[in-house]
């Protein structure tokens, strides 16, 4: 089957629900939007058996065939995990939605075509084979969170978070067309199985290292990494079902996505390792920091994705440690990349959920803000324990999902420490020590996140709304993703079977051969090792932070918002904008003359320019028509005619001796053998003059009272510019002609093909007789301006601007 | 001929950008009037001024002695258009100048406060 067009599904479905919102209105337009993700989930998850032995699917649709540019849908083991996600948490989102969306008050269609539209958008970048496509589908998941984030566009926050998500995450997916340019020039293609072998031959490349880094800024601005992750707080002005699916499940992960995909193209490199396992690992540190200043649930949960998102990133760029082991499956290096993966499925999991429980909080109590909530949990048992098992699974207590992930990762970091290449042996030291202080934050935070919403007092008087439990419709997506996280515990090695494994093949090819041959065994209890006590201390400090954070919170107030990341963003973008508008008036005067003059003297210069720089410019004397005795007389009268314009102070006189430069022309015609135009052109030219003459009655006297001598001068310099160029080609274009003329066809098949005598008027007739169609469009359009402008007339009425 | 020809098309170019460029309307609208006569003997002159008959088949006169028909045909295209072009510039002209009591172009730019 072509499964590729299956990605376009979503949109194509989204052709049809702004009319079913319109027409069946008495039921919510989610349960039809609903239908999409269930139907690619399950036919996805049939696609299992395929993956889980190894194999891939190819699916093909040609594009733009010329440019070999083609939509190719390659599902393997990373391809196939990442669309169970999107398919599935968006099926889980959308049910969610249809409850925490209000049918009636809600603008639903608008939400859902942009949902289905990134669904589209999201499938395409994790099935893209080709750069180009992986590329376009890249942006438009940038535009669709542009526009769910400012879904409610008449609130000022909304737009300032759509607009700042959209610039950098528009500026690194520019960065990173770059940074695929440069790999297509350097593999001479476009498709990524194609470069993969390439790999050790790229490496050499003169350009890998700038394609190394701009495909990195494209990842790192999408999965918010320091210090691009500005974007992701303020996004969460996003209806919440968005802030889960886009903000934490899924699009966040595009740049993860890359990474994995990239990985055997880029991971031979040092720089790549250290800049990914580096920037992931500070990225990771500093969000789960910076989440315990936050009063926002939200905020905390951006926060909490931003330090997330970092920790995958660095077990990824860990994971190309196994390039330079031989015999990886003796060492602990092998756990990196299956660690990545798998804390990636149980992000998605728990960060679900709790985001979900967030919005159930602002929608049952009207308030996100943690300082007014407090004592819900005997007003909101479910909810509560859904908040708990996925904090407390994202804390990394046992017996949930994030516990094993949690473990693995700080194996994995362990492990660098051993590693003796890119000075790793110097300060591969640091990287346990960083993910351990992160660890700590992250276990403060969300406890933190669970403890100050649901434990201690209850403030019913600072509360928009009394708070009471959810509708159930609402809990059935949290409680299944909560009970995920539990299974997912108990399960581990089914979960790394079936989707961690073949993942981790396609991130490290190179080292094994069916995903059967990852030797990674997951079990909650291996023993005392260095991670397990990493693992208790961290929950003894965690615990005891925690406990009094209340003392220390405090002082994140001293960080004074005016160095912050985000001023340096805001001051950006001020002195950009100004800095156009002032540069655009500098130029854009208004008055009309100054265009002209623009235009004028760049048709100058580049005319100029190119006439003499490629060496144009020629002339040639023989071949010439004789001078006449006619000729010269009627030029002087052209000439003095001319000057008359130039220098008359009458209108009237202005106006005669147009004319009679139009009548020389007619002359010219004459002597040139051209009857028919010299006919034309003096019935034109006496309309003409009788136009003038009619509209003469209403018009002005010429007056010159205000143009000084400068402002003469400067414009008599730009004429005999003109001038001196038209002369110039005129004489080029005389003195040498390399193409024979099509005259000569014309000449000779006029009475034989058209059966007409009159060469030029076959021509306009018959030759090039659309020519002549669009002359008569043009005359006619003209013509009705002139009616218009003469017969209709706005009414003026009371009180309303004419021009508005 | 072509030399002295050339020479006086970018007379009429010059003469008809410099009256583009003033401030009174109907210079310009003249100065658009001449523009459109230098370009029709631009073309006529670049497709050479040679050829002993019009180009209108006749008996007795062999093929490479008729005019060059192609930049006629062009021409009087041009011609009707530049027509068309100049008589809506005079109405526009006229319109503007009994709506808002100027011709100076100066005046005519919009509101200061134009963004």
């Amino acid at each position: 089957m072509s499964f590729v067009f299956l990605i376009f599904l979503p949109l194509l479905a989204a052709l049809f629900i702004p009319l079913l919102f319109k027409k069946v209105g008495k039921i919510h337009t989610g349960w039809f939007v609903l239908i999409v993700p269930v139907i690619l989930f399950i036919y996805y998850a049939s696609l299992l058996p395929t993956t889980i032995a190894g194999g891939n699917l190819v699916s093909e649709f040609q594009w733009i065939p010329s440019l070999d540019i083609a939509f190719v849908a390659y599902i393997d083991g990373l391809s196939l995990l990442f669309t169970l996600l999107i398919t599935g948490i968006g099926a889980l989102v959308v049910l969610y939605s249809i409850f925490y969306l209000d049918k009636h008050r809600e603008q639903l269609h608008n939400f859902y075509v942009y949902l289905l539209m990134f669904m589209t958008a999201m499938l395409g970048i994790v099935q893209s084979d080709h750069l180009i496509t992986l590329y376009l589908f890249w942006e438009l998941t940038s535009i669709s969170s542009f526009l769910l984030i400012g879904y409610w566009y008449t609130r000022d926050r909304s737009r300032f978070g759509a607009l700042k998500s959209m610039m950098i995450t528009v500026f690194g997916g520019l960065m990173m067309l770059g940074g695929f340019v440069l790999l297509s020039i350097m593999g001479n293609t476009y498709s990524i199985r194609e470069l993969i072998p390439q790999a050790p031959q790229l490496a050499t490349h003169d350009f890998f290292i700038w394609a190394l880094v701009l495909v990195l800024l494209g990842a790192f601005t999408k999965s918010a990494q320091f210090p691009f992750y500005i974007w992701l707080p303020d996004a969460m002005e996003a209806p919440t079902p968005v802030s889960a699916y886009l903000h934490s499940a899924t699009m966040v992960k595009a740049g993860l996505y890359l990474v994995a995909r990239l990985t055997p193209v880029f991971a031979i490199s040092g720089t790549w390792m250290w800049l990914v396992a580096g920037v992931g690992l500070f990225t990771m540190f500093w969000g789960s920091f910076f989440a315990l200043k936050q009063k926002d649930l939200k905020g905390i949960l951006a926060f909490s994705t931003v330090s997330q998102l970092g920790l995958i990133m660095s077990l990824l760029g860990a994971s190309a440690a196994g390039y330079h082991i031989d015999n990886i499956a003796e060492t602990t290096f092998k756990y990196a990349g299956f660690a990545a993966i798998f804390h990636l499925i149980n992000h998605a999991v728990f960060k679900g959920s709790l985001f979900m429980i967030a919005g159930i909080i602002d929608h049952e109590t009207g308030t996100r803000d943690i300082r007014k909530l407090g004592g819900l949990m005997s007003l909101m048992p479910i909810s509560f324990t859904v908040a708990m098992i996925g904090a407390f699974s994202m804390a990394g207590l046992p017996p949930f999902g994030g516990f094993l992930s949690k473990e693995m990762f700080l194996t994995a970091m362990l492990s660098l420490t051993e590693f003796d290449l890119f000075s790793m042996d110097v300060w591969g030291v640091l990287f346990p020590i960083v993910a351990w202080l992160g660890s700590v934050f992250t276990f403060i935070y969300s406890f933190y996140f669970v403890f100050h919403t649901f434990a201690g007092e209850h403030k019913p008087d600072q509360l928009p709304k009394p708070a009471h439990e959810a509708p159930i419709g609402m809990l059935i997506s949290p409680v299944f993703l909560a009970l995920l996280v539990i299974v997912i515990f108990f399960i581990p090695n089914i979960v790394g079977d079936w989707l961690v494994k073949p993942a981790v093949m396609a991130i490290q090819p190179f080292l094994y051969s069916s995903p059967g041959e990852v030797d990674v065994h997951v079990s909650a209890w291996h023993g005392f090792n260095t991670e397990l006590f990493m693992t208790l201390g961290i929950f003894a400090v965690g615990g005891l932070m925690f406990w009094t954070l209340h003392k220390w919170q405090r002082s994140y107030d001293r960080f004074p918002d005016s160095v912050s990341l985000n001023a340096l963003y805001d001051n950006l973008m001020f002195l950009s904008d100004t800095g156009a508008n002032r540069f655009s008036k500098l130029y854009m005067t208004g008055f009309i003359r100054s265009y002209l003059v623009y235009m004028f003297s760049f048709v100058v210069i580049i005319v100029l320019g190119t006439l003499f720089l490629t060496e144009a410019f020629a002339y040639d004397v023989t071949n010439l028509a004789p001078i006449g005795f006619y000729e010269i007389v009627i030029l002087i009268a052209l000439i003095g005619s001319t000057l008359t314009i130039l220098f008359s102070k009458s209108r009237l006189t202005a106006i005669i001796a147009l004319g009679a430069v139009g009548y020389s022309v007619a002359l010219f015609f004459v002597i040139f053998r051209a009857p028919d135009l010299a006919l034309t052109q003096l019935v034109i030219e006496t309309i003409s003059v009788a136009l003038f003459l009619l509209a003469f009655y209403h018009l002005p006297q010429i007056s010159r009272k205000e143009e000084r001598m400068r402002f003469r001068l400067g414009n008599a310099v730009i004429a005999l510019g003109v001038g001196v160029t038209m002369t110039l080609v005129a004489l080029s274009a005389h003195s040498q002609k390399f193409l024979p003329s099509i005259s000569e066809f014309y000449k000779e098949t006029v009475y034989s093909e058209a059966g007409g005598g009159n060469i030029v008027n076959v021509i306009l007739v018959d030759y090039r007789g659309f020519d002549t169609l669009f002359e008569i469009a043009v005359l006619g359009i003209a013509g009705i301006g002139i009616i218009t402008m003469i017969k209709l007339r706005l009414t003026k009425k009371e009180g309303q601007h004419e021009n508005k | 001929m072509e030399i002295i020809m050339s020479v006086a098309i970018g007379f009429l170019f010059m003469a008809a950008v410099y009256l583009m460029l003033s401030k009174s309307l109907i210079r310009i609208i003249i100065g658009t009037g001449l523009l459109s006569h230098g370009a029709h003997l631009l073309l006529l002159t670049m497709g050479g001024l040679g050829g002993n008959s019009p180009p209108v088949v006749a008996e007795g006169v062999s093929v490479s002695d008729y005019a060059d028909p192609l930049p006629q045909a062009l021409i009087l295209t041009a011609i009707v258009i530049s027509f068309a072009v100049t008589s809506f510039f005079l109405v526009l002209a006229y319109r503007s100048y009994q709506e808002l009591g100027t011709d100076n172009m100066d005046l005519l730019r919009g509101t200061e406060d134009y963004e």
